[in-house]
């Protein structure tokens, strides 16, 4: 057994950590008036500016759909909108056990899910796009996505959302046992978008499940990325990419429940801010159970902050209840521009701006990588590129050195 | 042309206890096409003198001028300074993750030039300058000193200095940490640079072994933040045999 020092304390604190696991894994309902209204108070709300959620968090009306919703669909696999009974049975798919109340009435009053259904042995060469974009802030409204892989499949998802929205979507996601699957989800919202989003897994035996989420847009993201595993061998990688500016809150949790022996998961998480009230919050949950003997799990968060006024909050948090793993650990960071770095560059005639943008870069260049969408990489880096200039590249004085 | 002037240079670096002044009047002109060598004990400044001329932020310069070909180095910033023409081989160069050293090469090239080289020759010219240093292809797509060794680094160091052509460059003990051979190919770089037309030469070292590959034409020996005795080829001789202990000495009394 390899554990960290950090887990090795939690161990010794042990006892402490009751009360942490209450907020992880709560008795969910799917019955909305199990659960009352969040005030902010609550551990899992305590960061999110609950007054900017336009309601989607309590009981804003869900109304009819202003987001215009395109897909392709690449030969042997179904996509489509499906309501009455089929959508029902979809509700909780995953596993998913509402443990707030808008998700709860996701499952409960939105009347369609999208449905994507890549059958068994199936692999597709092709990534399956969603765009979905949004035409008009002022219209609340929910929706419920249903992606199922059969075993042994093989398939790529990406959630490409733009423009502007104030949208509250659940996204179930099952993974076939052996398949291996990756489901990206990009937030390139416009700037006044409100999105909160719960992506619940289950992962088969043996299956490979990538979830990426990359946030660059929005006045106000808020995903949690969870998953829970069907039986041993699983493994999860959970990737995320965020960029926050001048008065953005952007919010990711993860929470890999292990609940099977021998699963795996690995998280990394990085982000950039900049300007003026820039927030972002990283909550990163793992729960090894009593069966879940043998797993791995690493999690990571690394914050560049480029700007004054920015804020990073960073919180790994480890539940162990079995002795018997094989390795956990988890690192965290929060950091500005290194001066040694940009000293190195510029030393080497690169401007200062040139300096910053290659380490910027640097920074989320593995990460791109990892996602492992070749189609993708190309448009991620464009679009640092592109908040970059908004601000690191727009004002920079190269003042004398020395 | 590339002469270097340093003339009285002072600085100050700032600790808790307020500045502390670590140069205290340098002087030192490095003529066109001339090597010359800086030894000195730990402590002593030499990294100093190598940063301030590069113009790391974290040093204070209090008094003083340095200028290339007449101009005005110390008002320029660290960058336009590598593009008048300085360049600085660090004494433990930095790493920088998920930027390739193909692009970094390629970006210093671009900057320091003013435009972009010729695609086709510049993979060639890499290549080569990664060969000659004895650093595989491989080197091409990792990160910037990620994981390089010692050695490799400094390599890494010289490699640049063929490829980004300066006229004046100033080594920081970029032969500390080398085995033998990595110490004959790094002078072997040095020297392929030193035969091009008119180049200068600051290097800073504690030993001697390195001026056995690289012959310099003045030594100085460096106690104290500034320029305690400079002579020949001979000099560096004499400190070998005798160490620094006269002019430590002669500094604390
Ligand atoms: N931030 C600082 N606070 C206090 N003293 C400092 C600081 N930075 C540098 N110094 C001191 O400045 C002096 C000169 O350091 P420098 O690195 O230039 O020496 P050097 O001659 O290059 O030594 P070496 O041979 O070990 O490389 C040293 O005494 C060092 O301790
Ligand atoms: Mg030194």
């Amino acid at each position: 057994m390899t554990i960290t020092d950090s887990v090795r304390s939690a161990l010794e604190q042990a006892p402490a950590l009751d009360k942490v696991e209450s907020h992880l894994h709560p008795t969910g309902s799917f019955d909305v008036a199990d659960h009352t209204v969040p005030t902010g108070r609550e551990e899992i709300w305590r960061f999110t500016p609950l007054k900017r959620l336009r309601g989607l968090h309590a009981d804003a009306e869900f109304m009819p759909s202003a987001t215009s919703c395109t897909w392709n669909t690449p030969e042997g696999v179904r996509i489509e909108g499906v309501s009455g009974d089929e959508a029902r049975a979809l509700r909780g798919i995953s596993g998913l056990v509402p443990n707030t109340r808008w998700a709860a009435r996701v499952l409960a009053e939105v009347p369609a899910s999208l449905l994507v259904d890549v059958p068994a042995d199936t692999e597709v060469a092709e990534p399956i796009v969603v765009d979905l974009d949004g035409k008009d802030v002022t219209v609340t409204e929910a929706g419920h996505v249903a992606l199922r892989f059969g075993r042994h499949s093989r398939a790529v998802v990406v959630l490409n959302h733009t423009g502007s929205s104030s949208v509250a979507a659940v996204v179930e996601v099952v993974v076939g046992d052996g398949a291996d699957v990756t489901v990206v989800s990009i937030q390139d919202w416009a700037d006044d978008a409100v999105h909160l989003a719960h992506h619940q897994a289950r992962v088969g035996r043996d299956a490979t499940y990538r979830h990426a989420a990359i946030s660059f847009g929005g006045d106000l993201v808020r995903m949690d990325a969870n998953v829970t595993y069907d039986g041993p061998g699983g493994s999860a990688e959970l990737l995320g990419l965020y960029f926050a500016d001048a008065g953005q809150h952007i919010e990711h949790r993860i929470f890999a429940d292990h609940t099977a022996p021998r699963t795996k998961s690995n998280a990394i998480y990085k982000g950039a801010l900049q300007g003026e009230k820039a927030h972002t919050v990283w909550v990163g949950n793992v729960l090894i159970r009593k069966v879940a003997e043998g797993i791995e799990t690493y999690e990571e968060n690394r914050n560049l902050v480029l700007t004054d006024g920015c804020q990073a909050d960073s919180i790994p948090n480890l539940e162990i209840e079995t002795g018997e793993i094989e390795g956990a650990g988890h690192a965290s960071a929060t950091a500005r521009f290194d001066d040694n770095q940009l000293f190195y560059l510029q030393s080497r005639g690169v401007s200062e701006q040139e300096a910053q943008r290659l380490v910027v870069h640097g920074f989320f260049n593995d990460l791109i990588r990892k996602v492992g969408v070749p189609s993708i990489e190309e448009r991620l880096l464009s679009t640092v590129e592109a908040e970059l200039a908004k601000n690191v590249l727009k004002d920079t004085t190269s003042g004398a050195g020395a | 042309m590339s002469k270097l002037v340093i003339t009285d240079l002072h600085v100050t670096v700032d600790t808790e206890d307020g500045p502390k002044e670590i140069l205290k009047g340098v002087d030192l002109t490095i003529n066109d096409g001339e090597t010359h060598a800086i030894m000195g004990p730990n402590g002593s400044g030499k990294s100093t003198l190598a940063y301030s001329i590069a113009g790391h932020p974290k040093y204070t310069i209090t008094g003083g001028s340095v200028t290339l070909d007449g101009q005005d180095v110390l008002s320029l910033s660290v960058d336009e300074r590598a593009r008048a023409g300085l360049f600085l081989a660090m004494q433990y160069p930095v790493e920088v993750p998920g930027v390739s050293v193909a692009n970094f090469l390629r970006t210093a090239k671009t900057a320091i030039d003013g435009e972009a080289p010729k695609l086709r020759t510049w993979v060639k010219d890499v290549n080569g300058a990664l060969e000659r240093l004895n650093l595989d292809a491989t080197f091409s797509s990792r990160s910037v000193n990620e994981n390089f060794s010692g050695g490799e680094k400094k390599r890494h160091e010289i490699a640049q200095l063929e490829l980004l052509d300066p006229k004046v460059a100033v080594l920081d003990e970029t032969d500390s940490g080398l085995d033998i051979d990595a110490l004959k190919v790094v002078s072997e770089g040095v020297n392929r640079f030193r035969r091009r037309e008119g180049k200068g030469v600051l290097l800073i070292t504690h030993y001697t072994r390195i001026l056995r590959y690289i012959e310099p034409d003045h030594v100085h020996v460096f106690v104290d933040g500034k320029v305690a005795e400079s002579g020949g080829k001979e000099l560096a001789d004499e400190l070998e045999a005798n160490g620094y202990d006269k002019y430590l000495k002669a500094a604390t009394a």
